[in-house]
């Protein structure tokens, strides 16, 4: 919490600060549970989980016939079919350029946005938690939504690869083979590393949905922020500032299945996303706690 | 409708002054500072370390030339392993791609790289045909080496990797962006037989790469013609090193410079540039980041293909490779160096001129490739003579013609290395100015 408004909060009385904390938490939970309720956020879970699906019965039905392929495609799919395991890396890195991102644009964006124009805001702030901890639960319910996204992504390509393709020792990209519960465990690694990926993503979006009272153009705008992030990404000519868009280092992921790791870039991309966390966090709470709601 | 402000009480805000007062709208100003404040901090960091990295030289006793590659020459650190960074900037003119050495895995981080794409079957490419994606672009490789049999070296990718592991008489490489491994039983005892230092038994190929094995090779060409001065100390890969310089006395040499940093305690090279004469970017730039001389765990030499893997047996491409390697002292410092196409291809072995760094290969290269180049089809045939001379304009745009009492031809010119290919077919090659390359033309006429 922040200094501004735990001074006053304290200046005034102990057991006042106490139930608003209280309140904190309740708010929290009760932010969770409505953003999991909304059928926007099942159906958005529903088509991350169809990916992996989708991805493993091209995979089975596509080298059917033949097990040559030629490393085209996302990464990891040809391992895919020796190794269900795979299946998990693959749909990863399918969805974190757009369809993981675009998901969290949507959640984020709509956060304060749509509450703004459903007339709801206004109902939030007559509690009194205060604006900076409605801001903490409503980027606390994103992130949430960040891991659940992933999970639901991994757990399906689980799933569907132990359907679909055998499993077994992992081969890593190195060439060194690894037992299959250490396997598990790396993909468990690299499902934690996406989800943290997406938190600069969040915020972005959680700033920009302080911006208006729209809850669509807040969506709108977070995912065309980054469409074109992920297009000045691909430019060679700025190569100086593409260290620091949020998605360049967004594959690093993979960096874990080397042996021994390589952690640079995978440090460099949470330090990346801790950094556009804090900036446009701090930018929404100024926003956000100045800002006049007027429906 | 009635506006909600913040609450004066939680969140400190705008005060009791409330709306459209000059001090609520400076609270609300001051609140943006706070995420300038720390995007300012992280530019600042960011700046700084970035400043400071190069500096804080490592105070070290003062050594001499002959010491320092005394030293080097009985380093016998056997195992290690580390990260490499390699950038090469060999000046190329950018080519159709395909049509050049290594124009396709361009970049390193531009996804798949060419190499990967159909057209090879599936088939992993062989550890020597890998050398040429290092020819451009930056790159990063990862060494372990564990006595003389015992050696891998991968090439880091996105999102990929291609390994070589020795161990033994087994040599894997092993492509994990196509899943494919290419093996072949390697000679237990290393043709060239120079001794047992870590990574000089690298498999051919991509381990000419290695700071070591460049700086051994440069060391190996050196004679009269080269003048070697100790140059200050540097940090790398976190350990204290010296640098020693090399420079070539000949004047129609186009290397500027080689420099490279040996560890001060092993003897090890940690880091070799390669400047060229005209300045810029280094032509070669390979260095360690990290670097450990502990012994690698066993497992990181062990390789087992696979399940579903395509497994290519070795052919004739071994021999290819050794005949390759052979060439080396003959020609001087582009052979040295691994440049491509610098005779390796040549139909008759290179004739070479000069000496030391200024020594220049020559070899023909056939009438055909001498009319094709310089677009000057004679044969009576209307179509063949078009596409030569299509050829020839195209050849045009990186050539620049030259002519001189050996006749006339076109020279083709990179930041180190420069060939000369005269109408009738001959070609001259070498790290020498265009002019010393006209200069042996019209020696040899």
């Amino acid at each position: 919490m922040s200094r501004a408004e735990a001074a006053p909060a304290g200046a005034t009385a102990v057991p006042a600060s106490a139930a608003a904390r209280r309140w904190g938490l309740s708010l929290l939970i009760s932010e969770v549970t409505t953003t999991f309720r909304r059928w926007r956020t099942l159906a958005l879970l529903g088509v991350l989980a169809a990916v992996p699906v989708l991805i493993g019965i091209a995979v089975k039905i596509e080298t059917g016939d033949d097990g040559a392929h030629g490393g085209g495609g996302p990464a990891f799919i040809s391992q895919v079919t020796n190794n269900g395991l795979f299946l998990v890396f693959t749909s990863l890195a399918a969805t974190l350029p757009f369809f993981l991102p675009m998901a969290i644009g949507v959640i984020a964006g709509d956060s304060v946005a749509g509450e703004a124009g459903s007339g709801t805001l206004r109902y939030l702030l007559v509690a009194p938690a205060g604006r900076t901890r409605l801001l903490f639960a409503k980027y606390a319910t994103t992130m949430a939504f960040c891991f659940a996204a992933t999970l639901v992504v991994a757990v399906s390509a689980l799933a569907v690869g132990a359907l679909l393709f055998p499993l077994g020792e992992v081969t890593l990209i190195s060439g060194t083979t690894i037992g299959f519960g250490e396997g598990l465990l790396r993909a468990l690694a690299i499902a934690v590393v996406v989800a943290l990926s997406l938190v600069g993503v969040a915020a972005l979006g959680l700033f920009v949905s302080t911006l208006t009272n729209s809850g669509v153009a807040a969506m709108a705008t977070t995912v065309g922020l980054l469409i074109t992030v992920q297009i000045l990404d691909q430019f060679p000519q700025l190569s100086a500032i593409q260290p620091y868009l949020f998605p360049h280092y967004w594959l690093s992921f993979a960096d874990l299945l080397r042996d021994p790791v390589l952690w640079d870039q995978v440090l460099r991309n949470l330090g990346l996303q801790a950094l556009y966390a804090a900036v446009f966090g701090s930018a929404a709470w100024a926003r956000f706690t100045a800002k006049d709601i007027t429906v | 409708m009635a506006r909600i402000q913040p609450t004066p009480g939680t969140d400190g805000a705008t005060g009791p002054d409330g709306d459209g007062t000059g001090t609520g709208r400076r609270r609300k100003a001051v609140r943006y500072a706070v995420p300038v404040a720390v995007a300012g901090v992280a530019a600042a960091t960011i700046g700084i370390t970035s400043a400071f990295a190069g500096t804080g030289d490592p105070d070290l006793p003062r050594i001499s030339a002959q010491d320092l590659i005394a030293k080097m020459a009985q380093s016998d650190t056997q195992r290690m392993s580390g990260t490499v960074k390699i950038s090469t900037d060999l000046g190329l003119p950018s080519l159709p791609s395909g049509a050049s050495f290594g124009a396709d895995g361009k970049d390193g981080k531009g996804g798949k790289g060419g190499g990967h794409d159909g057209g090879k079957g599936g088939a992993a490419p062989s550890p020597e045909s890998k050398l040429t994606e290092l020819l451009s672009g930056t790159h990063t490789l990862r060494v372990a080496a564990d006595g003389p049999d015992k050696q891998r070296l991968s090439l880091v990718e996105r999102a990929a990797e291609y390994s070589v592991i020795r161990n033994g008489d087994q040599l894997w490489a092993y492509d994990s962006a196509s899943n494919t491994v290419y093996h072949s039983e390697a000679p237990k005892a290393p043709a060239e037989g120079k001794g047992g230092k870590a990574g000089q038994d690298m498999p051919k190929g991509l381990g000419a790469a290695s700071p070591q094995e460049l700086s051994k090779k440069v060391l190996a060409a050196a004679d009269e013609s080269t003048s070697i001065t100790v140059d200050g100390t540097a940090k790398v890969a976190g350990r204290d090193a010296y640098q020693l310089v090399i420079k070539p006395k000949q004047g129609e040499s186009t290397v500027g410079s080689v420099r490279i940093a040996v560890d001060a305690k092993s003897g090890v090279p940690l880091k070799f540039t390669l400047a060229a004469k005209s300045g810029g970017k280094a032509v070669v730039d390979a260095g360690f980041t990290k670097v450990d001389f502990g012994k690698p765990s066993a497992g990181t030499f062990a390789f087992t293909p696979p399940k579903g893997a395509k497994v290519t047996e070795a052919d004739e491409k071994a021999v290819g490779a050794g005949r390759d390697h052979k060439n080396d002292h003959k020609s001087g410092l582009p052979e040295a160096l691994g440049l491509p196409g610098v005779g390796g291809d040549a139909s008759v072995a290179p004739e070479v001129t000069g000496e030391g760094w200024a020594s220049i290969a020559r070899f023909s290269a056939g009438k055909d490739a001498g009319t094709a180049v310089t677009g000057k089809a004679k044969s009576g045939a209307k179509g063949g003579e078009k596409n030569a001379a299509d050829a020839g304009a195209l050849l045009d745009s990186f050539g620049t013609k030259v002519s001189g009492g050996f006749g006339s031809g076109r020279v083709f010119s990179t930041k180190i290395v420069n060939a000369l290919v005269t109408d009738d077919g001959k070609v001259y090659v070498g790290a020498v100015d265009k002019d010393a390359l006209v200069k042996a033309a019209n020696a040899a006429k």
